[in-house]
């Protein structure tokens, strides 16, 4: 048994011959993508919960120092794949902040939009594989009937379903059509019933209720101190939302409310997320009702979009005197600093934290990602409970390795 | 014997039905590959961005099971490998275990520009491109692919099956 | 209270470590010396409500001059939930040949895999820490990516893809063709 696991690298406990290690993943179904959670179990209870992360790691922040900011937009989008549009939101108030590039009022709306679009979508796709790891295979389906719309209106809106790389540092990439909007409309009518059909599946069923509650309790205190966010702290009866503390893009006008929860345990969490939904589809409503006319792009920022003439090429390789670093030399891209810029995406709060030097690139972009933290958190709460509700737990804390890893 | 040839009713190259017997008289490639391709089974196997196009594509809208296509959690069960997504230096090992494991025939499918080449990912961390240590079948280029670009790859795939010799034994 | 009143009462309880504090698009930093760090922390933690560890993260300096300006650099990211206000503590490390700071651990467990990441990108040691192994890299993994003298794609190959792409070499001779082939052939390539 010593040799075994010895081969395996795993950590070999000292005397105790009644252990027994598990390697779950990376390459598991129930991890949701490539996470590695290396057990010690006796019997079918954890004694012990390590997990492994870094095999998604692919080197986003080293990558980021080499490209310009314009560039590192398209990053972005295979940070936290599930929710690309609101990924693309928060790297480009991160940058808006650093460079003092204003944004119109329309596209501050359309981004509230796209966000709340793609936390409808990101929800959905939770609750399926949440709901598919403990067993309930048929809500899988249902969500992915309401998600496909989404990636469908996200495909007509900007050519992608996934990686959108809608938005733009100054505004964003295209305007909405008519079209859009009317289907962006029947779909925020027809969806509350929706979210009712989902709960009509599982909120009865005995299972999904005796696997969720009281599974993976964090208190309050406990959830701040593991640097959780993101519905993951609400569920705990934390009021930390970012869209209410520090107000981006349009939401310091729109009216909706933060679901807490008060256990902090699985179902909780669960009950957050169903919430959010709800109040994600009248925010949509709010936007297509309120959405004022007007340019979508700043009138200052054309020039960190694309260059003007079509012919012109932009040099990469040659950094501190390249058309695209004279393009912005008026801005104080030169100037020593650095800012930190957290957006509240489906997961948590994602941060951006940028130093800017004088090579109009940023100096050093670290990316301050909720699954990380999430997953960090797992090694304490899946510490004392079964193989099964550890399950519960990952799906519970709803990450993205993408994100997680960068 | 030579009755019965006149009754073979042709169904296609080499594929000939008997009347009355319920009985279908075809070289043993055909048949088997013919089976082989109407029952890929690839392992479910999510590496990133691409994984969740390949549950798309799974899902109802698209609908990979009425191809005969159902994901196997285990690679022991499965005869299709599909790299959704980039593979790391530090997952590669792991993709090659996991190919390992699965018994033969196998296919290995290449879905998005990482696993096909390493996209966009030029760094120190990704290996750049599937076919370092793996012998692929199929690229599907996208980043990520539609559903529709996987369908159409997984069609290759069987168009693929369809035409090999002799994948069923050494002694043939 | 705000956050440059916070700054300034650092500046006045621990007068030694403090460098300076700069402000920058409204955002306020103290740059500090690394020796209080964990006092520091704990002072706005408990004094001030801080509770919320935004962003812990290291940083290269070497090509990057400036006023206090060390070869590396620990970004604390502090915020109150209670209070939303924010402040940023930038902790300095002269010794660049072998970085090492205090760990905070003790006041956030989710700190834990923070500075794991710092130690594994940057190559920052922190003491006490529980646990300080790479977490994103490979265990055998050489050097430190995000210092500024790794080049983007790496100087030397990682042992671990070199040995599977050896193993992949031997084990295409068992692939199910090419051992019907070579059979005909009756020859080992080796």
């Amino acid at each position: 048994m010593t040799t075994e696991a010895a081969t395996l690298d795993l950590p070999v406990a000292q005397g105790d011959e009644d252990r027994y290690r598990l390697r779950l993943g990376p390459q598991h179904p129930a991890t949701h993508g490539v996470l590695r959670v290396d057990l010690e179990l006796d019997g079918e209870t954890i004694l012990d919960c390590v997990p492994q992360v870094g095999y998604l790691h692919r080197g986003f922040e080293k990558l980021a120092e080499h490209r310009t900011y314009a560039q590192n937009l398209v990053l972005t989008d295979r940070l936290d794949y599930i929710a690309a549009m609101a990924n693309n939101v928060g790297y480009c108030e991160a940058v808006e902040k650093l460079l003092a590039i204003e944004v119109p009022e329309r596209a501050q709306f359309l981004r509230v939009m796209v966000c709340e679009m793609s936390r409808i979508s990101s929800h959905l796709l939770w609750l399926a594989t949440h709901a598919l790891d403990i067993g309930a295979m048929t809500v899988f389906l249902y969500c992915f009937r309401e998600r496909e719309v989404l990636l469908e209106l996200f495909a007509e809106l900007c050519g992608a379903r996934l990686t959108t790389t809608y938005t733009r540092l100054g505004g964003v990439r295209q305007d909405v059509s008519h079209a859009i909007m009317m289907k962006l409309e029947r779909f925020v009518d027809a969806f509350p019933a929706c979210i009712e059909e989902y709960e009509t599946l599982i909120d009865t069923n005995r299972i999904w209720l005796k696997r969720t509650i009281g599974v993976g309790r964090v208190s309050a205190e406990k959830a701040v101190d593991l640097c959780l966010t993101g519905a993951s702290l609400r569920g705990s009866g934390v009021d930390y939302d970012i869209r209410k503390h520090r107000p981006y893009a349009a939401y310091d006008q729109m009216e909706f409310e933060i679901p807490l929860g008060e256990t902090g345990d699985t179902y909780a969490r669960y009950r957050c997320r169903m919430e959010e939904l709800r109040q994600s589809n009248y925010i949509l409503k709010q936007c297509i009702e309120k959405l004022p006319p007007g340019p979508i792009l700043g009138s200052d920022a054309p020039d960190l979009v694309m260059p003007a003439k079509p012919g012109r090429k932009v040099e990469v390789e040659t950094p501190a005197r390249s058309d695209l670093i004279k393009l912005i030399e008026d801005r104080d891209v030169y100037m020593e600093g650095d800012v930190y810029v957290a957006t509240e995406v489906p997961k948590g709060e994602l941060g951006f934290y940028f130093i800017s030097d004088s090579m109009g690139r940023p100096y050093r972009m670290h990316i301050r990602s909720p699954s990380f933290l999430h997953i960090g958190a797992l090694a304490s709460l899946g510490r004392g409970v079964m193989i099964a509700d550890l399950i519960a737990i990952i799906g519970t804390l709803d990450v993205v390795l993408g994100e997680c890893d960068r | 014997m030579g009755k019965m040839n006149n009754n073979l009713v042709r169904i296609e190259e080499g594929v000939s039905f008997i009347p009355g017997a319920s009985a279908i008289v075809a070289p043993l490639n055909k048949l088997i590959n013919w089976g082989r391709a109407g029952s890929i089974w690839p392992a479910t196997f999510g590496l990133a961005c691409c994984a969740i196009e390949m549950m798309a594509a799974g899902a109802a809208t698209n609908d990979l099971d009425r191809f005969g296509i159902i994901f196997r959690a285990s690679p022991r069960q499965a005869d299709c490998l599909i790299l959704a997504g980039t593979i790391t230096k530090k997952m590669a090992p792991v993709v090659r275990r996991v190919f390992d494991q699965m018994p033969e025939p196998r296919y290995v499918i290449a879905m998005g520009s990482c696993a096909c080449t390493g996209g966009l990912f030029d760094t120190y961390a990704v290996v750049q491109g599937a076919d370092e240590f793996l012998p692929v079948d199929v690229y599907i280029p996208g980043c990520p692919p539609r559903p529709e670009a996987l369908l159409e790859g997984l069609m290759k795939l069987q168009e693929k099956i369809m035409q090999e010799q002799g994948r069923w034994s050494q002694f043939v | 209270m705000e956050p440059i009143r916070i700054a300034e009462e650092i500046e006045k309880k621990f007068p030694c470590s403090v460098l300076g504090i700069c402000e920058h698009k409204g955002q306020v930093s103290v740059v500090v010396d690394r020796s209080d760090i964990v006092a520091m922390c704990q002072f706005l933690k408990s004094g001030h409500k801080m509770n919320h560890l935004n962003c812990l993260c290291g940083v290269d300096n070497l090509t990057r001059k400036g006023k206090y300006i060390e070869r590396f650099e620990v970004i604390y990211q502090l915020y109150s939930i209670e209070n939303h206000i924010s402040l940023r503590l930038k902790a300095q490390i002269r010794d660049s040949a072998h970085p090492i700071i205090d760990s905070i651990t003790s006041l956030w467990t989710g700190a834990d895999w923070l500075e794991r990441e710092t130690y594994d990108l940057v190559g920052i040691m922190f003491n006490n820490h529980p646990n300080l192994k790479r977490i994103l890299t490979p265990e055998d993994w050489q050097g430190h990516p995000l210092r500024k003298d790794y080049v983007l794609r790496g100087d030397t190959e990682w042992q671990g893809l070199e040995e599977l792409k050896e193993k992949s070499r031997k084990l295409r001779r068992f692939d199910f063709h090419s051992a019907h082939v070579k059979q005909g052939a009756a020859s080992d390539d080796d």
